[in-house]
């Protein structure tokens, strides 16, 4: 056991750190260094731009995606090769943001189902940054339940019409292009009637509508669609393969590993370390001791279980099931602790502009922080999975399965 | 708002105390106070007959039961003296442990659908603590889902027979009497084939087996019946009407237990106003303080959450379903009062004999026997569920048994 | 990055599996619970024989010197196992003081003695109610002679020798504490096994009433030996509750499996599909840090104090979580004697307290992570 890297992996370290290094925009260090800084994604300042240069930068040396086939704008690089480089690049990591989607989610399904010339065509451009691409899965019918989505494609000629709207859509405002997941066949049980496209956000008939979120932030949007044509040549998969097609999508948003997912524990702690209440320093009070103890082996526990899957990655092994607990785990854990921070506040607790330390940024963390436990998967839907995919407890019984899409009920009481 | 008596209510709690001052088992009373969780046990003598000699007492002077009417050993007290007549019996009520069941949910079924003179001749009795009874509900198949029961009850002349077997049935080895719940019908539905019997516990064929429980002691056993003989004149509502019936035992069931469910608070708050850290008192201790503060709060919520019903009780209302949170709430909290107690014990938590442990070991029967809690009367999982239906009307499971006959649903997992 | 045993220690764990599963079914913990033997000294002399006992031992004191990752694997087992023996008190805390602090004479004495399972060791730190820490310490030594009560004693009533801490001077500090090492059967030793919510363990009082004993390392730097021994202890035990913890996790699933009710698997219950996938959350949170806990053991890292509490703290959790949650997924079959759930939530309750409660280690994780951060 130990953390060393093989000789191979000592070498891949060194020459990305040295390009790193030479090349990151250190003018941004500290303010990316910053846990309020995360957001590049809602692009406040011009960030896309920011974020945009460096992408570009990475790719032409590339840097870019490197775990993607060098014909479509990747290294070839190895798993373990790729969470290499995301420890190197560190801070920067975060001007990733607006690309997270289009890389991990969009990009492998294209690679998966596009033909050759297509994947030629749009990977390489998708790496570095130059477009941004959306997945658009969510509906007002159906978030966890994707399967239960109502957008309409009909085929016309050698076209698709498209009439319908999407849900939470982040970065839609900003997007070139996006996956969506349409119902082609409503006479056919849910999961058997979908298919999946990609298309040209710019389209006649796409309409972008940002949805204020309860932060107060925009990062999600309505789409609506409109006799929107897509070409059948941008289907993904076979008609009808629209759900399989979208669980490699799903599984890859699920698979990061070593994606850092905040807990906000480093930052409670260096907040308790500093702080002084009535009889002391917070971090000698006897109560907040024990409240960050709980939450340090939570965080050092998330960590060391990354650690575990990289090191299966290392040996060339599939990963365990044990990284499914990151989101379930830091989820209500940021959330439980920006309240505890604020409630060391006392009062003052409840101002989000707060003095120059904190400036903020628990006040921030209990506003984001119950997207977390809803994004990409709600909280119950994570136990669900660990329950049924891990435990082999078998899985909910189900009323709308093979029964047609168009007689199963569609409104709570 | 006020917390008065009204003067009604003020005289009844002055007689109530006066009687109970000149006639309670003082001797008792200190090992009653420390007394934990689980079954109460004397040093100096023989809990079954103490308690029986305090019911039997109590009776004579019409205090047993008080809210039952008189013709069956009551004395028709309002639900609201019911509820002083507890307050004031404090650590002697402790003594009733024995008697809930029969009580709190045999005797309300006997009364609501027994004969007249069945129930002039076997009610008194067991108000007065002579009989003791039990219920015989649950199965090896069925605990939550007690319709899904298999002890059979087949007609033969006047009488029905009864083969199978309940499990769990707390105090069956020292009852006289129980309520029985069996299979009537296999052919319909499940919940539609059951009916409702009281029966001796001595009949031929009625074999009471102990069960070692996980804490070590035996509160509850296993019952067989083998061609046990019951007379139809002892069948408690229709046949094939059981399972309405034994809904009547349930509702009763959750008003008892939900009544005065122990939280460890008060137990716990003495014991860190007393002990002494390594740097102070317990009490003293801001980790300890914040932990206390919160299951505080938890428990003066239930108090006054029975408090509301209780005015509700005192206005002549039928309570609403806030007591319901009870036991859900209070057994989760004995486990986790419990497992702190110790924890600031520290390396000698884990004594447990009377002599070496702090508190007599009180904090480590509790740690003990409070995952039983969770379980019986309803399992925490159970109470969200009813909590979740029955107040905030949320949809009941997606049920594959409903309509089903019963011998068709499928018994065993994969 | 390789933060994983290696296959040789995954071979052996497979190995202890296996041969605990034999040696060491559910009736062999029942024999101990039940008070029909005090511990099962079958099974410890198959452990020596395994070579399980000496496993981090050198060879030049009768161990096979493989190592503390060895020991961490075994004892995983040893905890799934919940096994009926005064393993961790000899091994954990009586040979590592030894290892740490003993003479040459002191280790040739008794390291091959436990290594072959001819002796049982317990270290007698605790005395009453309350947590590691010097100002408990009243036994006092003078001139090599002890005088004073311990209690509880790990396996007390049935250990052969003690490394006991004594008090050899009255300034204040840390350093008013040494650690002796006991023959128990000298003159003047008196056990008297206490019961304990946990029976398949020992716990014991021992008094010393001018008792010789010999020191074990220097005079008066008892206190920081025995801060290392108790780091130590806090890794291979939290591999204890962490076997603990995965068992009773897989208790739950497969009852949830078998038990019907209301015409289907109560696993298909979302109350309780949930219920276990949060066990098995704490489960992996646990098992991730105690394995950094092996590591810093193994390579006598700085960051030992640390990892020890973290994994300490994490396994406490996690087995407590797991085992209470064990007995409701079972509902009225988990109270009952007869399953085994309630042997695995003793054991849970009683090692969260073994080494000092999960308070003391949450006050040392912090202040741990405080000196760590102010010393970078
Ligand atoms: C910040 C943010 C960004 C997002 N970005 C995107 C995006 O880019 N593209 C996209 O397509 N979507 C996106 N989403 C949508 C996200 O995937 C959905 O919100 C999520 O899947 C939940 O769906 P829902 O909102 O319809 O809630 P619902 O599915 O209606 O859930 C409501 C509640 O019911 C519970 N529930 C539902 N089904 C079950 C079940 N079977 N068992 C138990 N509980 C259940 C849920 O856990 C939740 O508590 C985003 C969401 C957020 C908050
Ligand atoms: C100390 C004690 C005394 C008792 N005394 C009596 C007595 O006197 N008379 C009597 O008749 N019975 C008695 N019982 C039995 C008690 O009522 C049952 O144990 C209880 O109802 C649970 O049933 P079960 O044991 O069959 O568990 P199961 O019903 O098998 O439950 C196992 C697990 O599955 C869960 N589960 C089951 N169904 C669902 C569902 N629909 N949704 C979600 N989760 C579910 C449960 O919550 C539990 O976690 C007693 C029990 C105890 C522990």
């Amino acid at each position: 056991m130990n953390f060393d890297d093989t000789p191979q992996e000592a070498a891949f370290r060194a020459e990305a750190r040295a390009w790193i290094d030479a090349n990151a925009p250190k003018e941004l260090e500290a303010e990316l260094s910053k846990p309020s800084a995360k957001r590049a994604s809602e692009n406040r300042d011009g960030m896309i731009d920011v974020a945009k240069a460096w992408q570009k930068k990475k790719a032409d040396a590339g840097w870019a995606c490197l775990h993607w086939p060098k014909d479509y704008g990747g290294r070839g690089s190895t798993p373990i090769e790729r969470v290499i480089w995301q420890q190197e690049e560190g801070v920067y990591d975060k001007l990733s943001r607006p690309f997270a989607i289009g890389q991990g989610m969009c990009g492998p399904t294209v690679m998966a189902y596009a033909d050759e010339e297509q994947k030629r065509k749009y990977l390489p451009p998708l790496a570095s940054g130059e477009t941004i691409w959306c997945q658009l899965f969510s509906e007002p019918a159906g978030g966890s339940d994707v399967a239960g989505l109502r957008t309409r494609a009909e085929k016309d000629g050698d076209d698709w019409i498209v009439n319908g709207q999407k849900i939470w859509t982040s970065g839609a405002h900003y997007s070139d292009f996006g996956i969506l997941i349409t119902r082609t066949d409503a006479n056919v049980p849910k999961h058997k009637g979908l298919t999946m496209f990609f298309l040209d956000m710019k389209s006649p008939g796409v309409e972008v509508k940002p949805i204020k979120q309860a932060n107060g932030m925009q990062e999600f949007n309505e789409v609506f669609f409109t006799n929107v044509r897509i070409p059948d040549s941008q289907r993904l998969g076979a008609v009808g393969d629209g759900w399989n097609v979208s669980l490699t999508t799903l599984m890859n948003e699920r698979m990061s590993i070593g994606a850092r997912l905040s807990t906000g524990f480093p930052e409670l702690f260096e907040f308790c370390s500093n702080l002084m209440l009535e009889d002391g320093l917070a971090i000698d009070d006897r109560s907040v001791r024990s409240k960050l103890a709980s939450w340090a082996v939570k965080n050092s526990g998330l960590k060391y279980t990354s650690y575990r899957s990289i090191s299966a990655l290392s040996k060339g092994d599939r990963p365990g099931p044990e990284n499914s607990i990151g989101k379930l785990v830091s989820g209500s854990m940021l959330q439980d602790i920006a309240m505890f921070a604020a409630d060391l506040q006392g009062a003052s607790g409840a101002l989000t502009d707060g003095d120059a330390d904190t400036a903020g940024q628990f006040q921030a963390m209990i506003l984001q922080s119950p997207s977390m436990r809803i994004a990409g998967g709600t909280d119950e839907i994570l136990r669900n999975i660990i329950a049924e995919r891990v435990l082999g407890l078998p899985g909910d019984i189900r009323v709308d399965k093979d029964v047609p899409f168009n007689k199963i009920p569609t409104k709570g009481r | 708002m006020n917390f008065d008596d009204t003067p009604q209510e003020a005289a009844f709690r002055a007689e109530a105390k006066a009687w109970i001052a000149a006639n309670a088992p003082k001797q008792y009373e200190d090992e009653l106070k420390k007394a934990s969780l689980g079954r109460i046990q004397l040093r100096s003598a023989n809990i079954l007959e103490v308690a029986k000699a305090w019911q039997k007492k109590k009776a004579d002077a019409g205090w047993a039961v008080p809210h039952w009417p008189k013709d069956y050993g009551g004395r028709r007290a309002s639900p609201i003296e019911r509820v002083i007549w507890q307050q004031e019996e404090g650590v002697f009520g402790k003594l009733g442990a024995l008697f809930i069941i029969g009580h709190g949910m045999c005797g309300p079924t006997m009364m609501a659908y027994a004969a007249e003179d069945q129930k002039r001749h076997y009610l008194p009795p067991l108000a007065s603590g002579e009989n003791i009874w039990c219920q015989l509900f649950s199965e090896p198949a069925g605990g939550s889902d007690v319709a899904g029961l298999r002890t059979r009850a087949e007609k033969d002349g006047a009488d029905w027979v009864i083969n199978g077997q309940k499990i769990w049935t707390s105090g069956a080895h020292y009852s006289d009497y129980g309520i029985l719940i069996t299979r009537t019908d296999p052919t319909v539905p499940k919940h539609k084939g059951l009916t409702m019997f009281f029966l001796d516990m001595k009949s031929p064929g009625v074999e009471v087996k102990p069960i070692k429980q996980a804490n070590g002691q035996a509160e509850f056993n296993e019952v067989y019946f083998t061609d046990v003989r019951i007379p139809d004149a002892q069948r408690l509502g229709a046949v094939g009407d059981g399972w309405n019936v034994s809904l009547t035992t349930l509702m009763n069931e959750r008003m008892a237990i939900g009544a005065n469910v122990a939280t460890g608070f008060p137990e716990l708050f003495e014991f860190c106003n007393n002990l002494m850290l390594e740097d102070g008192l317990a009490i003293d201790d801001r980790a300890v303080r914040s932990k206390l503060a919160s299951w505080a709060v938890r428990a003066s919520g239930l108090k006054y959450t029975s408090f509301r019903a209780i005015s509700a009780l005192s206005r002549g209302e039928r309570p609403g379903p806030e007591n319901s949170i009870g036991k859900l709430v209070a057994g989760a909290m004995l486990q986790d009062v419990a497992t702190y107690a110790l924890d600031l014990q520290g390396a000698a938590g884990v004594l447990s004999g009377p002599d070496d442990a702090e508190a007599a070991g009180k904090f480590q029967a509790m740690l003990l026997r409070s995952p039983a809690t969770r379980v019986e009367g309803g399992t925490d999982e159970i109470l969200r569920n009813i909590i979740a239906e029955r107040v905030l009307g949320l949809p009941g499971d997606i049920r594959v048994d409903k309509d089903v006959p019963f011998n068709k649903i499928p018994t065993k997992g994969r | 990055m390789n933060f994983d045993f290696s296959d040789d220690q995954k071979q052996l764990r497979d190995e202890a599996r296996r041969f605990l599963t034999e040696k060491c079914p559910p009736k062999a913990v029942r024999e101990v619970i039940d008070g029909k033997a005090t511990y099962d000294r079958e099974l410890w002399k198959g452990l020596a024989d395994m070579g399980f006992l000496g496993v981090a031992i050198p060879e030049a004191f009768g161990g096979s010197g493989a190592g503390h990752l060895e020991l961490c694997v075994i004892a995983e087992e040893m905890g799934r196992a919940l096994a009926p023996v005064p393993f961790s008190s000899t091994v954990y805390l009586a040979a590592e003081a030894l290892m740490l602090a003993g003479s040459d004479a002191q280790k040739q004495k008794w390291l091959p003695a436990i290594a072959s399972g001819a002796a049982v060791g317990t270290l007698a730190l605790f005395e009453g109610s309350g947590n590691p820490s010097p100002g408990a310490i009243k036994l006092t030594a003078s001139n090599g002679t002890l005088n004073g009560i311990k209690k509880p004693v790990p396996d007390g009533a049935v250990a052969d020798f003690a490394i006991v801490a004594a008090r050899t001077a009255s300034t204040g500090r840390e350093t008013d504490i040494s650690l002796f090492l006991v023959d128990l059967t000298s003159e003047g030793v008196e056990a008297k096994a206490l019961t304990n919510i946990d029976p398949s363990r020992g716990q014991a009082e021992i008094s010393f009433k001018n008792v010789k004993a010999e020191l074990l390392g220097p005079a008066n730097e008892g206190w920081s030996i025995l801060t290392r021994v108790l780091d130590r202890a806090a890794v291979l035990i939290a591999f204890e509750q962490v076997g603990g913890a995965d068992r009773a996790l897989e208790m739950g699933r497969d009852y949830a499996l078998d038990r019907i009710a209301f015409g289907r698997q109560i696993g298909s219950f979302q109350a309780v599909k949930h219920m276990l996938a949060d066990m098995y959350v704490s489960a992996t949170l646990a098992r991730s840090n105690c394995y950094y806990g092996a590591w810093a053991l193994s390579t006598n890292a700085s960051e030992l104090p640390e990892a020890a509490a973290a994994a300490r703290i994490s396994a406490t959790q996690a087995f407590q979580h797991c085992a209470k949650n064990n007995i409701q997924v079972h509902g009225g079959m988990g109270f009952t004697w007869e399953f085994d759930c309630h042997l695995y939530y003793r054991r849970s309750n009683a090692l969260a307290l073994g080494l000092g409660s999960l308070s003391y280690w949450e006050d040392a994780l912090i202040d741990r992570m405080r000196q760590r951060n102010a010393a970078a």
